[in-house]
C-alpha cells in the first residue's frame, strides 16, 4: 500500500515539476511581450501619418466674407448664424472739394442674410438705388478639400430676384408688375491656391423682364472674377471685375479695388469703385462710372453677425 | 503543497503580467475657455482621440484643431486662420503618463485623483505639462476628466488681441469616455 502512494506522490510531483517549468516559460514568453510592450506615443505618432492620408481637411476662408465688393464671395453664413450688412457707396471723387469729394452723397443697401445650414444661405436687402428689394439664395455644390478627398475647387450657386419698386415714368406701352423684375444666376467657383491667394471666377447671366426697346436682349451674360491677397493677418487686398460679353447701351462694366479689415467678430471692407447700385443687376449691368475719368466712388461694407441657433455646443459639464 | 502554492503564485503573476490593457476613445471632449470681459469665445471639440495604458499608466491625447466648434463662424474662421494656423499645424496632442497610475484599481468602481505629467504640443510649440484630474470607474469603463490653465504666449500664438479682447490664459477642459 505505501509504495505505490510514494510513486504515486512521485509522479504527482513530477507533474506539479513540469507544471512550473512550463509556467515560468509561460512567463519568460509574457516578459519578452512586456519588454515589447504597447508605445502609445509611437501608436500615435503614426496614426497621425495615416491620419493625414485618410481624412478629409475641407479648405476654409477662402474669402474673408460673403461679399467681394459689391458681388457675392463662395464664402456662406455658417448655420444659424444671422449677418446684418450695411453697404455704402460715397458720390463720385471727381466731383471735387464743393461735394466733399462725394462724401456728401450716398448710396447704400441694408441686408439681411442667414445660414440656414453650413451649405445653404437665404438673404434679404433693401436699396436706395431705384428703390430696390432683393432676396437670394447660395448654395454650396462642391467643397475646395484636401486628404481623403482631393477637390481643386470650390462651386457654388446663387440666383438673385429683384425688384424695382421706384414709380414708373409715364410711358406709351402699360406697365404690369412682372416689368419690375429682374433675375440673376451665379456660378461661383474659387480656389484658395494657399494662405494668400485665393481667385474665383463667376459666371453670370442677369435677366430682365423688360427692356426699353425690343433691339436690346433681356439677357446679359457677363464673367466676374475676384481676387483676395493677404497682406497681414488682419488685412486683406481685394479685387472685383465683371466682364460683360452683352452690354446694356451706355453702361460700363463694374471694377472695384479694396481692403477687406478683420475685427474680431466682424470683416470692415473699404474701397473704390466704380458702380453705384449694389444688388446684381444694377451693378453688373448698370455700372455708369469710368475709373480713367475718376468718376469712382469711396464706400465700405459693415457686417455684424449675430448667433440666433446655438448648435454643437454640450456645455453640461 | 509547498509547490502547489509556488505553482498558483507563478500563475497569478503570469496573470499580471499578461493583462495589459489599452482604454481607447475616438469621442473624447475638449472645451477651451479663452473668454474676456469683452468678447466671450469657447469652444468645444467632440472629437478628441486618446488612448490610455491601465499598468504603465501611458496616456495620449489627439485633436485636429479644426474639429473646435465656436458659437461665431466668423471666429472660428479666425481661430483657424490667423491663431492657430491649422492649414500648417492641424493638430495638437499631450503626450504623458498618469504618475500615480498604481493606486487606480481599475477593477473597482470609484472616484481616483490623477496626476498627470507629459509634453503638450500646441501650435507646434511642445510644453512639459504637469496638472492633476480625476478617473472615475463605472461599470469597468474609465472617464478622465481635468482641468487646466494654458498660457497662449508659451505656444508662439500671437495676435493683437491676446490679452485684451482674448484672455491672456485659456482654460482647457477635458473628458473623455474610455470603452
Amino acid at each position: 500500500m505505501r509504495i505505490p502512494m510514494i510513486n504515486l506522490y512521485k509522479k504527482q510531483s513530477g507533474y506539479l515539476l513540469l507544471i512550473i517549468i512550463l509556467i515560468t516559460s509561460l512567463q519568460l514568453v509574457s516578459f519578452v511581450a512586456k519588454a515589447q510592450t504597447v508605445d502609445l506615443f509611437k501608436m500615435q505618432d503614426e496614426q497621425d501619418k495615416k491620419d493625414k492620408k485618410e481624412k478629409t481637411d475641407i479648405t476654409t476662408s477662402i474669402f474673408k466674407t460673403t461679399r467681394l465688393v459689391n458681388g457675392q464671395t463662395i464664402e456662406n453664413t455658417g448655420s444659424g448664424i444671422l449677418d446684418v450688412k450695411i453697404s455704402h457707396r460715397f458720390g463720385t471723387v471727381n466731383t471735387g472739394p464743393y461735394n466733399f469729394f462725394g462724401l456728401d452723397q450716398g448710396t447704400m443697401r441694408i441686408g439681411l442674410d442667414y445660414g440656414i445650414t453650413n451649405r445653404l444661405e437665404v438673404g434679404i436687402g433693401r436699396s436706395n438705388y431705384n428703390k430696390e428689394f432683393d432676396g437670394f439664395f447660395k448654395y454650396r455644390i462642391l467643397r475646395q478639400s484636401t486628404g481623403k478627398v482631393e477637390m481643386p475647387i470650390s462651386i457654388s450657386f446663387a440666383p438673385t430676384a429683384i425688384w424695382r419698386s421706384l414709380k414708373d415714368q409715364p410711358e406709351t406701352y402699360p406697365i404690369h408688375t412682372s416689368d419690375h423684375f429682374y433675375f440673376s444666376n451665379q456660378l461661383l467657383l474659387a480656389r484658395k491656391f494657399n494662405d494668400y491667394i485665393s481667385i474665383q471666377l463667376v459666371p453670370t447671366m442677369v435677366h430682365y423682364n423688360i427692356t426699353p426697346t425690343t433691339a436690346i436682349h433681356n439677357d446679359f451674360y457677363s464673367m466676374g472674377l475676384g481676387l483676395r491677397e493677404r497682406l497681414s493677418k488682419r488685412l486683406n487686398f481685394t479685387a472685383e471685375y465683371y466682364y460683360q460679353l452683352n452690354k446694356y447701351p451706355g453702361y460700363n462694366n463694374s471694377l472695384s479695388l479694396g481692403l477687406d479689415i478683420e475685427t474680431g467678430g466682424h470683416v470692415f471692407q473699404l474701397f473704390f469703385t466704380n458702380s453705384t447700385g449694389i444688388n446684381e443687376s444694377s451693378f453688373i449691368t448698370q455700372t455708369e462710372g469710368q475709373w480713367d475719368k475718376g468718376y469712382i466712388r469711396f464706400g465700405f461694407n459693415i457686417s455684424r453677425v449675430f448667433t440666433l441657433v446655438k448648435h454643437n455646443q454640450s456645455t453640461t459639464w | 503543497m509547498k509547490k502547489v502554492t509556488i505553482l498558483l503564485v507563478l500563475l497569478f503573476t503570469c496573470f499580471a503580467l499578461q493583462a495589459q490593457k489599452i482604454f481607447a476613445t475616438k469621442t473624447g471632449q475638449i472645451k477651451f475657455n479663452a473668454s474676456s470681459p469683452l468678447e466671450k469665445i469657447e469652444a468645444v471639440n467632440n472629437q478628441v482621440d486618446s488612448k490610455m495604458v491601465d499598468k504603465t499608466g501611458q496616456i495620449v491625447f489627439s485633436v485636429l484643431i479644426k474639429s473646435f466648434r465656436f458659437e461665431n463662424q466668423l471666429m472660428e474662421d479666425h481661430f483657424n486662420e490667423n491663431y492657430l494656423e491649422t492649414s500648417k499645424i492641424p493638430k495638437a496632442d499631450f503626450k504623458g503618463f498618469i504618475s500615480n497610475i498604481t493606486t487606480v484599481d481599475f477593477s473597482k468602481e470609484g472616484r481616483y485623483q490623477i496626476e498627470l505629467n507629459g509634453t503638450l504640443t500646441i501650435h507646434g510649440v511642445s510644453q512639459k505639462v504637469s496638472t492633476t484630474g480625476t478617473l472615475t470607474i463605472v461599470g469597468s469603463k474609465p472617464t478622465i476628466t481635468g482641468i487646466f490653465k494654458i498660457k497662449i504666449k508659451d505656444y508662439g500664438i500671437t495676435g493683437l488681441y491676446i490679452g485684451d479682447k482674448i484672455a491672456s490664459e485659456a482654460e482647457i477642459n477635458v473628458k473623455c469616455e474610455y470603452q
